[in-house]
């Protein structure tokens, strides 16, 4: 059986890890190479490296973390952030990542999830989408959840994937930050629309709410959250022995 | 010394890694004399079966790895590179492969259900097939490894050495005398898939 994947995510700006990381026992919390270990050894199945550095040279930087990091951490790693071109897939690739996640850089530019996807593989190319309700409709947000881009989410994400992206990284606005559980409603819709990997984001606040996620909708692949892991509120391997609890097909390491 | 058959296709960055890693003295070469020098040869790929094949063809690599592997030398096909060990595949169309071991290679959605997800992306369970391979020593029947692919070995019974659930029984590592191949991708599978290339790397030429 193919098991639900758990994948922490960070966000790098500058090289460093932000969004407050809170760990004993760990030397540097801030090093993306660091954590990165921590979380693979606890049995996460996969990692989203976030750049949300502006600047070149913390592009840079980046690229040199994640080169470094993928020399010691041999779980799939997933790149996001400020890939707008062919060219930002190919450095991030070319540095250990093994699927490349876009977002604003797809509302710009449609094309490229098909460009990318005939380079480099449809199982290569992630579509990340910040959703939310705009009077009942779910609508597609650009610029980190900033900009209402009027576009209907669902219709999005099937032109998204029907262009070449082979998983969707569905993360509500609404339930972002407040851990009360996953958009089940959201998410559902989904799931029925696409025949590609869903990744649940945003909502999550304890380990029952991944019990009820994988539970209520066994079509979504993949659970992610960021600071439930990084201040400790959830440990993955708590959370993973659970899962495997309540059989969920889990993978246990 | 292990050697990365380079052919162009497909990312050696994590596979270089993780033999790094493991210690291993490593290099990527499409060279005869270091391939011939090498302990263990390692097959990667990623991406379509005929490009695949068409490069090993007109590199004149085909003939050089099927010399080395009757010659006894431990080879391991990981992913695409272990779909090319086999004697032809149905990926949009029919093309030839290695013939190093018996079998075909199929799309998975022809042999599954119109609703599982495909490509097969993700973490799955392995089962031995029988006594556990040697490449197995340092794992157990049931660890999880990485899968990301759309096709399949099939009719290749007695080289299976593992398979995976997948809405069907799937190959997930095949074994003919020196000669392994892997479905998953071994250098993206945690510990695990560090003790299998681990195990490879104890291989010796007989």
């Amino acid at each position: 059986m193919i098991t639900k994947r758990i994948i922490p995510c960070l966000d790098v700006k500058d090289g460093r890890v932000v969004k407050g990381v809170n760990f004993e026992g760990l030397s540097d919390v801030s090093s993306p190479i660091t954590l990165a270990k921590f979380y693979s050894d606890c049995g996460a199945d996969e990692l989203v490296f976030y750049d949300i550095t502006a600047s070149s040279d913390g592009r840079k930087l980046f690229t040199d973390i994640l080169c470094e990091t993928a020399k010691s951490v041999f779980i799939p790693l997933t790149v996001g952030g400020g890939i707008n071109t062919v060219e930002d897939f190919d450095r991030v690739l070319k540095c250990g990542a093994d699927k490349v996640s876009v977002n604003s850089g797809a509302i710009k530019n449609p094309d490229l999830i098909y460009q990318a996807a005939k380079l480099y593989g449809d199982q290569c190319v992630v579509i990340s989408a910040d959703v939310k309700r705009v009077d009942g409709v779910f609508r597609v947000f650009a610029k980190g959840g900033r900009e209402n881009t009027g576009m209907e989410a669902i219709k999005w994400i099937k032109r998204c994937v029907s262009n070449g992206a082979g998983e969707v990284v569905l993360n509500s606005i609404d339930t972002d930050g407040v851990k009360k559980g996953f958009d089940l409603e959201m998410l559902d819709k989904v799931c029925n629309a696409v025949n590609v990997p869903v990744i649940a984001s945003g909502g999550a606040g304890c380990i029952e709410d991944f019990i009820t996620l994988f539970n209520t909708l066994p079509k979504v692949d993949a659970g992610l959250a960021a600071s439930i892991f990084h201040f400790g509120e959830v440990k993955i391997s708590d959370l993973k022995a659970e899962m495997a609890k309540a059989n969920i097909p889990t993978r246990l390491s | 010394m292990v050697a990365i058959i380079d052919y162009g296709v497909g990312n050696l960055f994590s596979l270089k890694s993780s033999l790094s890693f493991l210690g291993a003295d490593v290099i990527v070469t499409s060279d005869e004399n270091e391939l011939k020098k090498a302990d263990q040869i390692i097959l990667p790929g990623v991406g379509a079966f005929e490009d695949a094949a068409k490069k090993l063809k007109e590199t004149g690599l085909d003939i050089i790895i099927k010399e080395l592997a009757k010659k006894g030398k431990p080879l391991m096909g990981i992913c695409l590179g272990m779909q090319l060990l086999f004697d032809r595949s149905f990926e949009y169309g029919e093309h030839e492969g290695l013939g190093l071991i018996k079998g075909d290679v199929v799309a998975i959605k022809d042999d599954v259900s119109a609703d599982l997800k495909i490509p097969h992306i993700g973490w799955n369970s392995l089962k031995f097939n029988g006594e556990p391979s040697p490449i197995f020593s340092n794992i157990n029947d049931g660890d999880c490894v990485y899968f990301v692919h759309s096709f399949y070995a099939k009719n290749c019974d007695k080289s299976v050495i593992a398979t995976t659930q997948y809405g069907a029984t799937l190959t997930a590592a095949v074994a003919d005398k020196n000669v392994y191949g892997c479905q998953f991708h071994p250098e993206k599978s945690g510990a695990v898939g560090l003790n299998i290339l681990k195990a490879f790397l104890d291989l010796k030429e007989k």
